[in-house]
């Protein structure tokens, strides 16, 4: 094939550029998709509560993510602070995901039960109350609104369309359990759980 | 990972390194190789373009990067399962590095073990250890100072709540402590537990009024001797604090204490023994110890 054919062909080029640049998506993503060591959930792993789920979701609108990972790599460095490195199946309920990409603040996949709740919410109110040196924002509004508990329900049925495995009677409850919840309570919650499925902490 | 997984990976890997050879050779292909200043025969407004070959010093690195590739592919873990002949995997790095500190690290520890908490107390070094320990996994809650905040107990005074020598620390860190102290609004009433509130003033020497006072002791003795104990000096067993020594956790205010009374407290200390392991909390426990002394 001449160059020239190709460069005086667009429509061509075009396929041809997706194929060169699929070969690294194809081979390094999509197995990934089939795979075990990616797709099973660990031994013991539970779908979050309808308040976790909530706790989630204040934890994704309140921008957690972009200051905190969710993602222990496994480097002793990381292992001695932070606890046994994160599993893939440890993440597979999780729709979107939340590794995050930069810390600013200290990783979170294992802060579940780290501190007690009292501290959470000491800490969330001003975080300098308790950690001087914090340059953590206060989400001092999380003790003052309510969750909106009229969608919990809905959100489970669309993670249980993709994969998660909620039974009708949890999202049936759904409601009924978040209601009259504070945002600071559900978000507790939720990190009161995380990372604690792996027992092996070291 | 499946053998069909193990081919995909592999052909196409392969397939793409083969694929980057092929495209130098098709790109090569009816050129000497030598400058001949041949033209393409393009021609722009009097602008002509070359028809040189690549440069020598570009195809050897293209070249190169194709048996880096190659070489790299078989010795590290890239082709599916096929775990390369150094048999390296990340979960083996960190394995390694782990062991090779702990072996590192073991002697220290094993001579900290050896001896009693309260006699490692007086090791400079073993309380330096034990401060930047204190520093990464225990100043969260209770300060880089050991001095706590509302609600996390200060270390470095001599009230505690749960005992104050060198293995009743350690055992406050590995196994955690649950304090609970229930909630008594509904039980007292918004009168009772202000009655109460002033009573338990009278009982550190602050201001206080007189007849509440009197009123406050009567539930004082109903419902709160079996943990605080008849005197108010609290008792280590539950953790229950000494009420009339002026130090408080919760603050010692009379709209704080109320507030204690009416809904309650739960302090908890988690367990740091599957945390951090016997050996650092033994350190910890020793620096903790230190601080009182």
């Amino acid at each position: 094939m001449k160059h020239e054919i190709i460069e005086k062909n667009i429509g061509l080029m075009i396929v041809l550029i997706l194929v060169a640049i699929s070969f690294g998506a194809l081979s390094e993503i999509v197995p990934l998709f089939f795979i075990d060591e990616t797709t099973k959930p660990v031994d013991g792993l539970k779908p979050h509560t309808a308040v976790e789920l909530e706790g989630r979701d204040i934890y994704i609108r309140e921008g957690c993510h972009v200051c905190h990972t969710q993602m222990i790599r496994p480097f002793r460095a990381e292992t001695e602070r932070y606890g046994h490195y994160s599993v893939s199946g440890e993440h597979v309920y999780e729709h979107p995901f939340l590794w995050g990409s930069k810390r600013t603040g200290p990783d979170l996949a294992r802060v579940g039960q780290r501190y007690s709740d009292d501290w959470h919410n000491a800490h969330l109110m001003n975080p300098r109350d308790v950690v001087p040196e914090s340059n953590m924002p206060g989400f001092s509004w999380l003790f003052e609104n309510t969750v909106d508990s009229s969608l919990t329900g809905k959100k489970m049925e669309a993670l249980r369309k993709v994969g998660v495995p909620y039974t009708d009677d949890d999202i049936a409850g759904a409601q009924k359990a978040v209601e009259g919840k504070t945002e600071a309570e559900v978000l507790v919650a939720y990190l009161q759980q995380l990372g604690t499925v792996l027992k092996n902490k070291r | 990972m499946s053998v069909f997984w193990t081919v995909w990976i592999s052909i196409l890997l392969l397939g793409s390194i083969v694929g980057c050879y092929v495209l130098l050779k098709l790109a090569q292909k009816g050129q000497s190789g030598e400058d001949e200043n041949v033209k393409t025969g393009h021609q722009y407004d009097g602008i002509e373009e070359f028809d040189n070959p690549l440069p020598k010093w570009w195809v050897w690195m293209f070249i190169g990067t194709i048996v880096f590739g190659l070489v790299y592919s078989v010795l590290y873990p890239a082709l599916g399962s096929f775990q390369g002949f150094l048999g390296w995997s990340s979960q083996g790095q960190w394995e390694q590095e782990v062991a090779s500190k702990e072996h590192e690290y073991a002697a220290i520890f094993n001579k900290y073990a050896a001896v009693s908490v309260k006699e490692l107390a007086n090791n400079p070094e073993a309380l330096k250890t034990g401060q930047r320990l204190f520093a990464n996994n225990c100043a969260v809650c209770h300060g880089s100072t050991a001095t706590g905040s509302r609600g996390f107990p200060n270390l470095a005074d001599k009230d505690w709540l749960y005992g104050g020598d060198a293995e009743t620390i350690k055992q406050s860190i590995m196994n955690g402590r649950f304090s609970n102290m229930p909630p008594w609004g509904s039980v007292l009433g918004e009168e009772g537990v202000a009655n109460v509130t002033q009573f338990v003033l009278s009982l550190s020497g602050q201001s206080h009024d007189a007849a509440a006072t009197e009123k406050g002791q009567t539930s004082f003795k109903q419902f709160c001797i079996s943990c605080h104990g008849a005197e108010g000096k609290g008792n280590v067993l539950f953790g229950a604090p000494n009420l009339t020594d002026n130090v408080w956790l919760y603050g010692g205010a009379k709209e704080y204490i109320a507030e204690s009374i009416g809904l309650g407290r739960k302090g908890v200390m988690p367990a740091h023994k599957d945390l951090l392991g016997d050996e650092k909390v033994h350190v910890i426990a020793a620096y903790v110890y230190s601080l009182s002394q």
